[in-house]
This record gives structure tokens, sequence and C-alpha cells, in this order.
């Protein structure tokens, strides 16, 4: 169930990525624009690419919650940091620096910390 | 150097909405779920807990939060990078740690410190590379 939850969420977020990027970002942050620059999203392939996966991890997420407690589910879901910077850089192609990744790898071991309390 | 600060704001301000929108909504979540109670690995007891979970107000709240989240979380997303964004949002943790410690008066482990300081170092850190590295987004950011 760990798997799957890492799995769907990583990938439902790299393709609303790829359909974000697709779309291009709203000009000016008005209420007007960004009615637009939502129906442009529902009506883009990778976002509806994106929802059901990241459904498939939501609806992990609330079974292993009811599992197990919350510090266990988090902690274990920290990996999705490296997953995702992974998917990042050979999926989307985002320049990873060696900052970046420092960086996120502290972040993976101190959300582990934080949530394991 | 004026239009870097500005998508660096942007960001943040977008980051910041979505930190708050993720962290109410999955408190209620975990609220919702503890009303339910476990949910059984069988076709029948998932059917049943699925049933339970859309009739549930405080799920229904919070799935209202988590919808705040997407939007600011795709608004983000279509100009900064998806390794730049995700990393930077897991300073939601530091900051429920934080508020846990002023506002309930928590005492908090000395593992949960370190971790604390750890998420900051590297979202500092994430902080400091530029946060949109593709080429749409560069052409997008300089319009």
């Amino acid at each position: 169930m760990l798997g799957v939850l890492i799995f769907a969420s990583t990938g439902g977020e790299i393709a609303i990525t790829l359909g974000m990027k697709t779309i291009g970002e709203p000009k000016r942050l008005r209420p007007k624009e960004l009615a637009v620059f939502l129906l442009r999203a529902l009506r883009n392939g990778w976002f509806w690419t994106g929802v059901p996966l990241m459904a498939l991890s939501f609806y992990a997420l609330l079974v292993l919650l009811s599992w197990d407690p919350i510090s266990f589910v988090i902690p274990a879901s920290a990996l999705n940091y490296v997953v995702g910077t992974l998917g990042a850089k050979f999926i989307l192609r985002e320049q990873v620096t060696a900052a970046r990744w420092a960086g996120v790898l502290m972040v993976c071991a101190g959300v582990a910390l934080v949530a394991a309390g | 150097m004026n239009r870097d600060l500005r998508l660096r704001i942007k960001t943040l301000v977008m980051i910041l909405a979505m930190v708050v929108c993720a962290n109410v909504g999955d408190l209620l979540l975990k609220r919702g779920m503890n009303q339910i109670g476990a949910v059984p690995v069988s076709l029948v007891g998932v059917t049943h807990a699925f049933a339970l979970t859309v009739t549930n107000g405080t799920i229904w709240i919070g799935i209202l939060f988590l919808s705040g989240f997407m939007f600011s979380y795709m608004t983000v997303l279509s100009w900064a990078d998806y390794s730049y964004v995700m990393p930077a949002g897991a300073f939601g943790y530091a900051l429920l740690t934080l508020l846990a410690v002023v506002f309930l008066h928590e005492s908090v482990s000395p593992r949960r410190w370190i971790g604390v300081a750890l998420i900051c170092l590297g979202v500092l850190l994430v902080g400091q590379t530029r946060p949109s590295t593709t080429t749409v987004a560069v052409s997008e950011a300089a319009d």
C-alpha cells in the first residue's frame, strides 16, 4: 500500500506538472485570469492523467492512516521527495543541482525525523 | 534581477498558501478518519468505508482545503520547477512543530527538533537555487 501511495502520488504530481507547464502561467493573478487558467487546465490531457493517480494516492493515504499512526505514515512517505526529484530530473528535465539534491535529502531526513516524533 | 526577485516572491507566496491549505486539510482528514475507524481490507469493508467517507462533514471541509491546496499547487507549478516546489512545501512540517510549541505548549523531543532544523536547512538550500530551470517556464517568466 505504501508503494502504491508513493508511485501514485509522484506519478500524479509529475503528470500535473507536465500539464501546467504545457498551459503556461497566468499572466496576472487576477480572478478572471485564474478562472481562464483553471478552465484550460481542465481541458488538458496530462492533467487528467494526473488526477486519477492523485485520487488513487489520496485513497491509499486514507487507508494507510486508518491502519497506522500518522507518525509512521508520514516518515515513510518522505521517500516521495527522493522519488519525486528523480522524476523531475529524468522526466521533467529540470536542472537538479548539487545544492538542490542536498536540500532535498535534508528535507527528506528532516520530515522522517519530525514525523517519527 | 528585479524580475528574478518578483519570481521568487510570487513563488514564495503561493508555496505558503499551499502549506497552510494542505496542513489544515490533512488535520481535518485525520480527524474525519478517526471518526470512521480502521478500514478492513475486504471489498465490503472498503466499500462501506467509502460510503462513510463521502457522508462525513469533517472530511468534506478537509477536501475543500485540499482543493485550495491543489489550486495553488497547480498555479505555482505553471511557472516553477517541481523539484523546487516539492521540497519547499516541506516547510509546513517545521511550521506545524513551531505552532504546536507556541500555541499548544507541546513538548518536542530533541529528535524532532533535529528534524525541524534539517528541514529548514534543506528548504534554505533549495531556496538558493533558481525556482525555474526549464526552458518553457523561463520564456514564460520573461514576459
